[in-house]
């Protein structure tokens, strides 16, 4: 026992369980944890800054003239951006009128009626495909189907349009989580319903939707959120309006695009307008996330 | 349906770019010539300021992204501030990309200009820095871009790092390794095949990002080898004249669309190649 | 040797070498006790198994001898936990040096996913091991009892082996990074009948230069492989199940003569 009798003389130098902070591996380890602490001060530095100046700069510009008010003709002051709050609302609402229906029925055919066939296949590498298509693609798709075909009572650029591009836009995420939730849903659950005799289609509907209710919602509020400060997709089919919203066949104003446009303006007008919408969008789609964080962890409990 | 879509899309931008192919062939990837009054079309600026402003942010994204979500992850601090962390890295990628980029011109860029100046002077005999920066250019929009693809990859690192198997830690624990040569010799390698994968979708999201790149990049038609430069992207240029356009020009920028779109597709079809490649290697 | 011969010397050489010596020891996960009040002297140069029924927290007190249990969030130890006299828990001590000193082998077989070889080589490389590394793997693997199985296969992934080879790889591993001491998890309690003789056979050999503290469900493993044996017991504190140390004498005296009734109960098979 060699180990044992060397020990006591050994213990002081060699045993020690001392940290040594000088030797190499401790001095790499906090070099490295030095990195990484940096790397996370600098990834978060600008969502503060973002948040800060939109925050300060936007929400001390609201007022409730701005709120209802029309934007001004470029040179002159006062204004509002109500249009775009409610342009914004309209389109991402046709949107979501479309995108829901589709992509949740799209979700429930992969989940439920064919997990593995060649169909189920091909859709779902379509979904992962259409969810890597940039944006704007879906503007210049929807610009040739609809804008340049005039092909809804030979309107051009129309709210509608918009509303289908972003729909483009929701589609894939839509699917996505409801595929992803209702293969989560055990198939006992299932089985029980079956067993009792319930049809397939009942048991859908009564049985498996409901329990995979929770994260489908989440991701279909992410997806809002996510549509609802979209600009590509709009800019050419949505185009913009300075006036209230005449129908969803006419061109509309959204905030998103009412940034664009007016951050490029030389008008000190126009940009507090960017900014002030750009607090109203960021405070409408912070608000959204958390809902759905809160909705997330409602089905966890 | 989601096929219908797909398809509608691909024929939609094959139909539109027919004349421009037609017209103009592959010389339109190569030649650096944007002139609607004249009707001559190459799309080489738009090509390079895709690819220069998507890959030059990755570089510098990647390692910070990475290092965030071992930050994240790794029980470097209490749980607690770590979750907050997530949580506001999660809500950085909700920040719609236009109010980043009416920030990232009247905020970040007159902040940077300076840096970027002195950037030019000390390095200007590069072909790189060989221009006087002058607001916006291509400088500016790559790191508005690293700001919008940190949280996809911080997101999936993070997802990528948390799955590594509990055994596989504490083998490495095991045998005596610090924090640091655990996760850089055995956690890291196991989540190699997520985090990769992870960063070719950022690189399709930069190549596809618009509208703050559109905002920041100053969209000038002329080629420049400087990132100091103004330039273009192919989704800033069909921002910013799809509008506009008529004739020959909406055929141009719908050929243009068609590379974009190719761009992606071939980066995103990678990513998944990857991800199954590196994920057999390691299972 | 008889009994209390056993026990007589057993008590001279605890004398002589205590290797690690809780004293007090009581572990939490936040806010929820899992062990209580544990005294317990290791001895140097033996085999000592924990025994007990599920949930005593007998793996608990194991991960806790090497500091392993600073992986899990939340958990917190209370007491001392002296090796070589030194407490592992004090302020000063480098966890990473702790358990170079003590290594572990865990319930599930967890190589790493790199060649055999590597998987030898990359703890003693990260521990400095300036020495012949052709060697040193050779050396490991055989005292492992599983170098004929691998030696032909070195550069192969450590994946493609059995079970019973993956956990003996595993020891293998422990062994290259030279440690006083070896903490084994339930090593044998995924594996199949013929690989558990291996593994009980090998830790004979290895007792003769390391340290050995084993949890085990199975109690013929523990008569057969132990010198010492520990039985930890749940009992129902003020709120919630905790465990604690019931006995700890030579294993004979465990499973012949237990002072403690719950002892009688758990070895003679009445619950557990």
């Amino acid at each position: 026992m060699s180990s044992s009798l060397a020990s006591p003389n050994s213990l002081q130098s060699v045993g020690s369980l001392r940290y040594r902070p000088a030797l190499a591996r401790n001095r790499r380890n906090q070099l490295f944890t030095a990195v990484a602490t940096i790397c996370a001060a600098v990834a978060v530095l600008p969502l503060i800054l973002v948040l800060i100046y939109v925050l300060i700069k936007g929400g001390s510009l609201i007022t409730l003239q701005l709120l209802i008010g029309l934007p001004p003709a470029p040179g002159l002051g006062g204004g509002g951006i109500g249009n775009a709050i409610l342009g914004t609302i309209i389109v991402t609402l046709i949107a979501s009128a479309i995108a829901i229906p589709v992509g949740v029925g799209g979700g429930i055919y992969l989940a439920e009626y064919s997990r593995s066939g060649p169909l189920a296949r091909f859709v779902r590498f379509g979904t992962n495909v259409l969810a890597g298509v940039p944006s704007i693609i879906c503007g210049v798709f929807v610009y040739g189907l609809i804008v340049s075909t005039r092909l809804f009572f030979d309107q051009s650029y129309s709210a509608l349009a918009g509303g289908i591009a972003l729909a483009v836009l929701m589609l894939p995420t839509v699917i996505k989580t409801t595929d992803e939730a209702l293969k989560l849903v055990p198939d006992e659950l299932r089985w029980g319903a079956i067993g009792i005799g319930a049809s397939s289609f009942v048991t859908i509907v009564r049985v498996t939707l409901p329990a995979a209710f929770s994260p489908i919602a989440t991701g279909v509020v992410l997806a809002i959120a996510r549509s609802a400060g979209e600009t590509a997709p709009l800019i050419f089919t949505a185009l913009f309006s300075p006036f209230w919203p005449e129908g969803v066949f006419s061109p509309i104003a959204t905030m998103s695009v009412l940034i664009y446009n007016f951050a490029i303006m030389p008008y000190e007008v126009q940009i507090a307008l960017a900014w002030a919408a750009s607090f109203v969008l960021v405070l409408m789609i912070l608000a959204a996330n958390l809902f759905a964080r809160w909705l997330s962890r409602l089905a966890q409990a | 349906m989601v096929g219908l879509v797909l398809l509608g899309i691909l024929f939609t931008v094959l139909l539109g770019s027919r004349d421009a192919i037609s017209a103009y062939g592959l010389s339109f990837l190569v030649t650096s010539d944007w002139d609607p009054s004249a009707d001559r079309y190459g799309a080489f600026t738009a090509i390079y300021g895709t690819i220069v402003t998507s890959l030059l942010a990755l570089l510098i994204a990647v390692p910070l992204g990475v290092g965030t979500a071992i930050f994240i992850t790794e029980n470097l601090i209490p749980l607690r501030i770590r979750q907050v962390l997530g949580v506001m890295v999660e809500l950085l990628a909700a920040i719609p990309s236009v109010v980043l980029g009416l920030w990232a011109i009247f905020v970040m860029e007159p902040f940077i200009r300076p840096g970027l100046t002195s950037l030019h002077q000390l390095l200007g005999w590069l072909p790189f820095f060989s221009t006087e920066p002058q607001g916006p250019g291509m400088a500016p929009a790559i790191l508005i871009l690293v700001v919008m693809i940190l949280p996809i990859i911080t997101a999936i690192a993070r997802d990528s790092l948390q799955q590594v198997p509990i055994e596989l830690r504490q083998a490495a624990y095991g045998v005596g390794t610090t924090r640091w040569d655990a996760i850089l010799l055995v956690i890291l390698p196991a989540a190699i095949s997520g985090i990769t994968g992870g960063v070719m979708l950022a690189l399709g999201r930069a190549m596809g990002e618009t509208m703050a790149v559109t905002m920041i990049i100053g969209n000038s038609t002329n080629f420049s080898w400087s990132l100091l430069a103004p330039g273009n992207t192919i989704s800033s240029m069909l921002a910013n004249q799809f509008g506009e356009a008529d004739g020959q020009q909406v055929s141009a920028l719908m050929y243009a669309a068609l590379v974009l779109m190719l761009l992606t597709l071939v980066v995103n079809m990678m990513a998944q190649w990857v991800v199954r490649r590196l994920s057999l290697k390691y299972s | 040797m008889t009994l209390s011969q056993l026990a007589a010397s057993s008590q001279q050489d605890a004398f002589a070498s205590i290797c690690l010596s809780l004293q007090n020891v009581g572990i939490s996960y936040g806010a929820s006790q899992a062990v209580r009040g544990v005294y317990m002297e290791i001895p140097r140069g033996k085999v000592t198994a924990f025994i007990g029924p599920s949930g005593c927290g007998k793996s608990t007190v194991l991960r806790a001898l090497n500091r392993m249990n600073d992986l899990i969030e939340g958990c917190s130890l209370s007491g001392r936990v002296l090796f070589d006299g030194q407490d592992l828990y004090s302020r000063d001590v480098d966890p990473v040096e702790v358990r170079r000193r003590i290594g572990m082998v865990f319930q599930k077989p967890n190589p790493f996913p790199k060649s055999i070889y590597e998987n030898i080589a990359f703890g003693a490389r990260i521990n400095g091991y300036r020495g012949d590394m052709d060697d040193l793997v050779e050396r490991s693997l055989r005292k492992a009892a599983i170098w004929d199985e691998t030696k032909d296969k070195l550069h192969e992934s450590g994946y493609a082996l059995s079970g019973g080879q993956q956990q003996r790889l595993c020891i293998a591993r422990a062994i290259a990074i030279e440690p006083e001491v070896i903490l084994m998890d339930e090593p044998c309690s995924a594996l199949d009948p013929i690989s558990t003789l291996k593994i009980e056979e090998m830790m004979h050999e290895l007792k003769k230069s390391y340290t050995i503290v084993i949890v085990t469900h199975n109690m013929q493993q523990a008569v057969r492989v132990s010198d010492m044996t520990g039985f930890f017991n749940v009992t129902v504190g003020d709120q919630a199940k905790v465990g604690c140390l019931e006995e700890f004498a030579p294993t004979e005296q465990i499973f012949n003569a237990p002072r403690q009734q719950a002892t009688q109960d758990y070895v003679s098979g009445r619950f557990g």
